[in-house]
This record gives structure tokens, sequence and C-alpha cells, in this order.
């Protein structure tokens, strides 16, 4: 099974070879047996007897993250799709990419791409789960802006990029906290823990963080936005990714985690009423595009949001409709994607406005679209799937119970209205996508290109997804028993029977599904008329300009707060950095009582350390008023000298050599200096910032006053300078003990002291003599 | 006395951080000197001040002063005079390109360009 997911990930890595014979041989030839011997591998699992597998690899074991690989009813439907619909857009794209294009970057992608979402279907470890998804993130951004030129495909990736990524992360926050909650990073041992995870108090974010995840993945609303953008990719991308596979993965963890989940009431409330809100927005939205694409996006949003409302009834019922429905909706959707692209390839153009009469033209396109657009209104013909999954989402939502809380019961009361309400629209959108592109009259002058049918070759995949639309209408057992009745065990944790029938006989079901046909078909014939009441609702409302102020917002705050501070003036920066010491001093100093004035132990005062104290205050001061260079430096000099003066009260002899010493060759370095530059002179500024400085200035004196005062009032430990005293003779073999502990004891400082002084001397010496003008 | 050094010590450093916010390139120089003035101060008085004799052993003396606080500012004094004189020079060679010695004016960030 490692194979199956890892497969095209290294086949990938030769696309690049393959790719040198593109002239001869169209790349996609060479890969097409890929998926389809996956998904033969995969078929042998179909039967009634077929039980879940289980593999184990280790990767980063003491991390509780195993390549742990389960493969039970839900991950083999999917891993069915994932490969067979692949085999098909592979062999589509095989026809519509022309040999031109950059062939080898999109087949990479896209088995990347497979990959990464096999792995997804396949994990049974969250953290591995996790890391595929983020592959199916990142490889979907890859290949909607494969067309990287222009301008819209690059800002459809940068938005379902973004969007795919926040959610992605957010269920990275719910694994780790499931993880933790349940002790164990395995989806089927957290099924046996369901109690534990229920009950824990991280259970509401591990809620919100799971549907996060899986909303943005599968563009519920609000977060649908991305979808419609997306379809800026090559077509054979929208029909394999934002069709049947990657926004269905979002169903996929929702299904897979619901046997934990389901049953909860915010499980439910959340699940089922953000699914119907999508279901109804999406069937809306969709009949007010103009793009052919565009109406399947805002189609895909809705049929995602109905699949996601039955997994979030979490009846027996429902699973099983939603199961089915994921499988119907592949098959259409897939189709119809396939089909619109060949009318872009084509004609040219994807314009509803421009299109229309290419029934004849394209009788066998015009034949395909037909089955898949009836299928997916639910029309009840016994020939197409999608009225079967329609009639049991209309039976399981009147079967809901109503002995839950308030909000639980008008929900559940609400949903069968709502639920016809969303099917009248896609009636509505299902004919208004084929009557405007295949009934009516030919535009032949507006369109670019003389229209005529497609190759066969491009043609055959829709002919098979349209096959499969057919077969499950005529016998949907067929694929009942094998597959979907795993499926929907996996999902609801306990075995699920269901028949499926054509004729219900007169039930509630069979009369909403008439009063869907008898409302659609009022609409999409008066559609004209009523197609003003977008101009209300959304109106100028939308998601989009939200999302595009949120964008821009983060700019233009970020830009503002950045700003504000980073203005390029070094004094601010010493400003802020001086504030910050402040704050963090005092507010120290006074959290933790550090404050200590005591005159105990202080060394006598004398009256000429006072005189010299004062004179180099005096001095300091003076520093600042002073606009004579040649007394500025002489002033600094005062204060130089007193601290050697010090030096020599103090018992420091070697320091005030050393000090008097530096002083007069600084005195002269600066006397140096000046002679080359300008006259010192006050800049003025204004009277604020002037106090500003003075209050900061003088504020970090006190603070660094009273830090020196308390540190002496406080005792903590002997200093261990008697050591030094007693060893320097012994062990240093030396009476000085400063030149002692300078040169023996503590000798790497001075290495590296020498080492500046080299390095300072060095640099002047560069930055004096080297002249390069600038450039 | 250890009181009065604190306090002198936070007026170097007052004064030469005063300094240090100024527009004039040497004015920042001449707070920078003031600051290693204060700093040294300050070590020095942390080690306690006047406790015995210089640290130069000697026979029959008992009680010396802290060496080790003496050593550390040695260095220091060392670095702080190498880093002037680059910061001297720096000036200098920043006047000469620039023709200002105005801090204000020797400003920009990357979203003024």
């Amino acid at each position: 099974m490692i194979y199956a997911i890892l497969g095209p990930l290294i086949i990938s890595f030769l696309i690049p070879f393959f790719y040198k014979w593109k002239h001869k041989i169209h790349t996609g030839w060479i890969l097409l047996p890929v998926p389809f011997v996956i998904f033969l591998y995969f078929l042998q699992f179909v039967g009634s007897e077929f039980s879940p597998i289980r593999q184990s690899y280790p990767w980063i074991p003491s991390l509780n993250i195993v390549f742990d690989l389960h493969l039970d009813g839900l991950s083999l439907l999917f891993s069915l799709l994932i490969s067979g619909i692949g085999t098909l857009v592979l062999l589509y794209s095989i026809y519509y990419l022309d040999q031109s294009e950059k062939l080898a970057h999109f087949y990479i992608y896209l088995m990347i791409f497979m990959s990464a979402m096999l792995g997804v279907v396949l994990s049974d470890n969250v953290f591995v789960l996790y890391t595929f998804w983020e592959f199916t993130s990142l490889s979907s951004f890859l290949l909607i802006g494969y067309w990287h030129h222009r301008e819209r495909s690059r800002y459809g990736a940068l938005k379902s990029m973004l969007i795919t990524v926040f959610g992605g992360l957010s269920l990275l926050g719910g694994v780790i906290l499931l993880t933790t909650t349940a002790g164990t990073a395995s989806i089927q041992e957290m099924i046996d823990q369901k109690d534990v995870i229920i009950n824990s108090s991280y259970f509401p974010l591990i809620l919100v963080f799971i549907f996060l995840g899986a909303f943005t993945k599968s563009a519920q609303f609000p977060f649908h936005i991305w979808l419609p953008d997306a379809m800026e990719a090559p077509t054979p991308v929208s029909a394999y990714l934002h069709s049947a596979t990657m926004v269905k993965a979002g169903l996929y963890l929702i299904a897979r985690l619901s046997p934990i989940l389901a049953g909860e009431p915010w499980f439910f409330i959340a699940v089922s009423g953000i699914g119907m809100v999508t279901l109804c927005w999406g069937s809306f939205m969709a009949v007010r595009q103009t793009d052919l694409k565009g109406i399947l996006a805002f189609s895909t949003i809705s049929q995602l949001g109905m699949i996601m409302t039955m997994l979030g009834f979490g009846t027996k019922a429902a699973v099983f409709a939603a199961v089915f429905h994921i499988l119907n909706h592949a098959t259409f959707k897939g189709s119809l994607f396939m089909v619109a692209g060949i009318v872009d390839h084509e004609t040219g153009t994807r314009d509803i406005r421009k299109l229309g009469g290419l029934m004849t033209l394209m009788p066998v396109s015009a034949t395909l679209a037909l089955f898949a657009t009836f299928s997916m209104a639910g029309v009840p013909l016994p020939l197409l799937n999608g009225f079967y999954s329609k009639e049991l989402f209309f039976s399981s939502s009147l079967e809901l119970s109503t002995s839950g809380a308030a909000l639980m019961n008008t929900l559940a009361l609400v949903m069968p209205y709502l639920a016809v309400l969303g099917s009248i629209f896609t009636f509505v959108y299902s004919m208004y996508f084929f009557s405007g592109t295949f009934r009516g009259n030919l535009q032949a002058d507006v369109l670019p290109k003389k229209p005529h049918e497609a190759p066969w070759g491009m043609l055959i995949s829709p002919i098979v997804l349209v096959s499969g639309v057919i077969l499950i209408g005529l016998f949907p057992n067929m694929v009942n028993e094998p597959l979907l009745a795993k499926t929907a065990e996996a999902v609801y944790g306990e075995a699920v029977q269901k028949e499926i029938y054509f004729w219900h006989g007169f039930e509630t079901p069979f009369y909403m599904s008439m009063a869907v046909v008898g409302l659609g078909t009022l609409l999409a014939f008066t559609q004209k008329r009523w197609a003003r009441v977008y101009q209300v609702i959304p109106g100028k409302w939308s998601f989009n300009v939200l999302y595009d102020l949120i964008v821009s917002g983060i700019y233009r705050v970020s830009e503002t707060v950045t700003e504000s501070y980073m203005n390029g003036s070094l004094r601010r920066y010493i400003r802020l950095i001086l504030l910050a010491m402040l704050i963090a001093g005092f507010g120290f100093m006074m959290t933790t009582d550090g404050f200590m004035f005591s005159n105990a132990d202080v060394a006598p005062i004398s009256l000429t350390e006072v005189l010299i104290a004062v004179t180099m205050a005096v001095a300091a001061f003076a520093t600042i008023y002073t606009s004579n260079r040649i007394a500025a430096i002489l002033i600094l000099g005062v204060v130089g000298y007193g601290l050697s003066l010090l030096f020599v009260i103090y018992r420091a002899p070697d320091l005030a050599l050393t000090q008097l010493i530096v002083e007069t060759v600084t005195v002269a370095l600066f006397l140096l200096a000046f002679y080359h530059l300008p006259e010192l002179r006050k800049i003025d500024d204004d009277k604020k910032e002037r106090g500003i400085n003075v209050i900061v200035a003088g504020l970090f004196g006190l603070l660094m006053a009273a830090v020196g005062i308390s540190a002496h009032s406080s005792k903590w430990f002997e200093p261990i300078s008697d050591y030094f005293l007693e060893t320097s003779k012994t062990l240093g073999g030396g009476k000085n003990v400063v030149n002692v502990i300078l040169v023996d004891m503590r000798g790497l400082d001075t290495l590296f002291e020498i080492t500046v002084l080299g390095i300072a001397a060095l640099a002047i010496y560069g930055l004096i003599k080297i002249r390069r003008t600038r450039e | 006395m250890e009181i009065l050094m604190s306090i002198l010590a936070g007026i170097l450093f007052a004064t030469g951080l005063y300094n240090l916010m100024q527009k004039q390139i040497l004015r920042i120089v001449i707070g920078t000197g003031l600051i290693s003035h204060g700093a040294h101060l300050f070590i020095l008085t942390m080690g306690k001040l006047k406790r015995g004799a210089p640290p130069i052993l000697d026979e029959g003396v008992g009680n010396y002063v802290d060496p080790l606080p003496q050593a550390l500012i040695l260095t220091s004094i060392v670095i702080s005079f190498g880093v002037t004189s680059f910061l001297l020079a720096l000036s200098y060679r920043t006047y000469v390109l620039n023709k200002t010695d105005n801090m204000e004016m020797l400003r920009g960030n990357e979203n003024d360009q």
C-alpha cells in the first residue's frame, strides 16, 4: 500500500527525464499507467467480504509519528476516486494540454498531488495525515498558478493557499489537541478513546480547529471564496482537484472523525448548519455566474455543502446518502468540468453569454452534458445516479430527530425546507448550464474559434464518467453492497444496510423532488425576469471584498506599525531601547522589592573625593551646554582625569596609570578628529524633544544610581577575591595581584582585548586609507 | 562614599545618554565616552571602596582592596579606548563622505527609496 502512496511521488522525480522526449511523445502517455495501476490495485479490495487492512512503517516513533496506513471502506472509496479519476484526468490532459506547454511542471505537480491525496485518505496517524494535507494545499497552489504569467492565476493561487493553509494550521492545532487528549496519534485508537475526547475540557477547541480545517479545504461558507478563483487552473486540474478529490478532503476528515464526534449537538449544528448555508448560497450564486467554470465552481461548493449537511445529520440513512453522493458527485462533476474544458478548447471561450446552440455542432459533448447536468439536478429519471442520492438526502432530512436542544430542534425542523430551496436552485443552474451552452442560437461571429466536435481522445474520459452516471443510475446496487455499505460502515461505526430503490411510492421525498422539478422549471424559464434580485443580494457585498480588505488591511496595518517606530532615526531607537530598559529595570526592582538604601558598611567620606566628584559632575553637565569643540574635549578630559584621580584614591594604581594614558591619547585623538570635523554647534530641538530626552536620560541615571546603591546595600555572598590574593604569589609568582589576574588567572580576557585593539587599529586604518567612490 | 559614587555614576550615565540622543555625531562620541567613564566607576564602586591597601602584596599587610574589579576595569578601559577611536575615525569618514554630521539627515530605511 505504501508504494501506492509514494509511487507517484517517486515517479515525479523521473518526469524531467521523460520530458526530454516531449517532441516525440507527450509526457502524459508515459505517466498514464501510474494511476491506472494504483486504481487496479485498489479495485481488488472491492467486494462484500472486504475487511480493513492495516500497515505500519516507522517514521519518527519517538514522537509518536508512525507511518500508519489504514484501508477501510471510506479510504477505499476515496482511493478509487483519486486513482480512477486521476487516470481519466491524465488521459484528458494529454489531449487538452499542448506539447508546447511546460508539461514536466504540470505532471510533477499532478503526481505530487496524487501522492498527497492518497496519503491523506490512507493515513491513520493524524500527523502523517496533516503532512499529506499540507502537500495537497501546496500542490494545488502550484497547479492553480500553472499559467503563472497570468495575473488572475497568481491571485487565485495565493488566495487558495492563504485560506487552505490557514485551515491546515488550524487542523494541526486540532490534531495536537486530539493527540494529547487521547494519548495516541492513531485515528482508530482515538475512536476507542471517544469518551475521553468528548469529556475533555479541550473538546470545544478540538471541534473548532477540526472544523476550520475541514471547512476551508472543502470550500464551505464563508471560506468558499477561494474555489471560484481556483478556476484559473487548467481544466483537467479543476476537474480533478476542485471537483472530485481535494475539495472532498474536508468531507473525508469529517467522515473519518465522525465515529468520534457524531452525535454531539455542536457537531450537528456546525456541520449541518454550515453545510446547509453553503448548499443554498452556492446554488443561489451559481445562477449568477457567466463563466462556465464559475457555474461549476459554485455548483461544487453547493454540492459539497449538501454532503457536509448529510454528514452532520449523522443518522444511518444520512451517512449512507452522503457517501453515495460523494461517488455520484465525482462522476457527474468530473465529466461536466471536462465538457466545459472541451467547449473552451473548441470555441475559445467559456463565457456563457457568447455560447449557445452548440448541440448540433458538438453532439457528443452535448449528450454527455445532458446526462451529467440532469444527474446533478436530481431529475427523477432512472438513468441518473444524482436522483437517488438527492432523494436519500430529502428522506434523511425528514427523519431528523427533534428531541434535542432547542437550537437543534429548530434546525431539524427547517432542514427539509432549506434542502428543497437549495435543490430548486441546483435544478435552475443545471438547466442554465446546459441550455446556455448547447441550446439557443449559435453566435458564430463572437466566438474566437469555429466550433466543432472535440477529438475522441478528449471525449473518452467524460464518456467513461457519464457511463458511470448511467450505470450507477441503472444498477445502484452494483456499487452498494461491495463498496458503499463498507464505506458507510466505516463512517457510521456499525454495519449499515441500505437498499437503493428508484421507486419509493408516493411518499414525502417524492413530492419534494416533484416540487424541485416543478418550481425549478418555472424559475429556469423566467430566469431573466428575476435575475435583478442579484443586485440586492449579494449586491456589492461579497466575501471576496472582505478577503481583499483583510489582505490589504494586514499589509497596511503592519506597514503603519513598522513605520511608526522604524523611522530611521537613530535617536528614536536609542530612546525606545532606553525606555524598554527603564520599564524592565524599574519594574523588576519594584516587583522584587529590590530597592534598598542602607548606609551601613560604607567607606568614610573625605572632602577630596567630594570635591573631585562634584567637579566631575559639573564637567559632565557642561559637555551638554558647551558649543566650543576645544572646550568640549577639555571638559571630557576633566571627567577622565577626575576618574583617574578617584582611581588613585581608591587604591587602584594600575587603573590610574592606564586611565591617565588613555585619557591623554583620547584627548589627542579628539583634537585630531576635530581638526577635520566641523564646529560643534547646537542643532536645535523643539522643546518637546528636548524634554523627552531629559526625562529619559535623567530617569536612566536615576535607575543606575538606585541599582548601584541597592546592590551595595544588599548582601548576597562573599567575593572570591581572597583566592586571588592568597594564590597570586604562590601560583602566579607575582606580587601585583591585578597584573597576575590579567595575564595569568584570566589571561584569555587580555588576549581578546589585545585582539580588539588590533581590529580597531586595522579598521581605523581601513576607514582612512581605503577610498572607493560610491557607485 | 559608595552612595555618593553611585550617584556620580548615575550622573555620568544620564549626561552621557543625553549626549547620545543629540543630533550631532560628535556629541554621540562624547556621550559614549561619558558612559564608559560612568560604567568604570560603577564597577569599581560595586567592589567596595577603600577596604585596605592597594592589591600589591607586601609583608605585614593584612587587608587589600578587591583586585578583581580592577582587572575587569583595566580590560574595559582598553576596549572602550579602541571603540572610541574607531568611532572617531568613523565619524570623520561619515562626514567626509556625506558632507554632514547631522544624524537626523543620515537616516533612511528601505521604504524611503
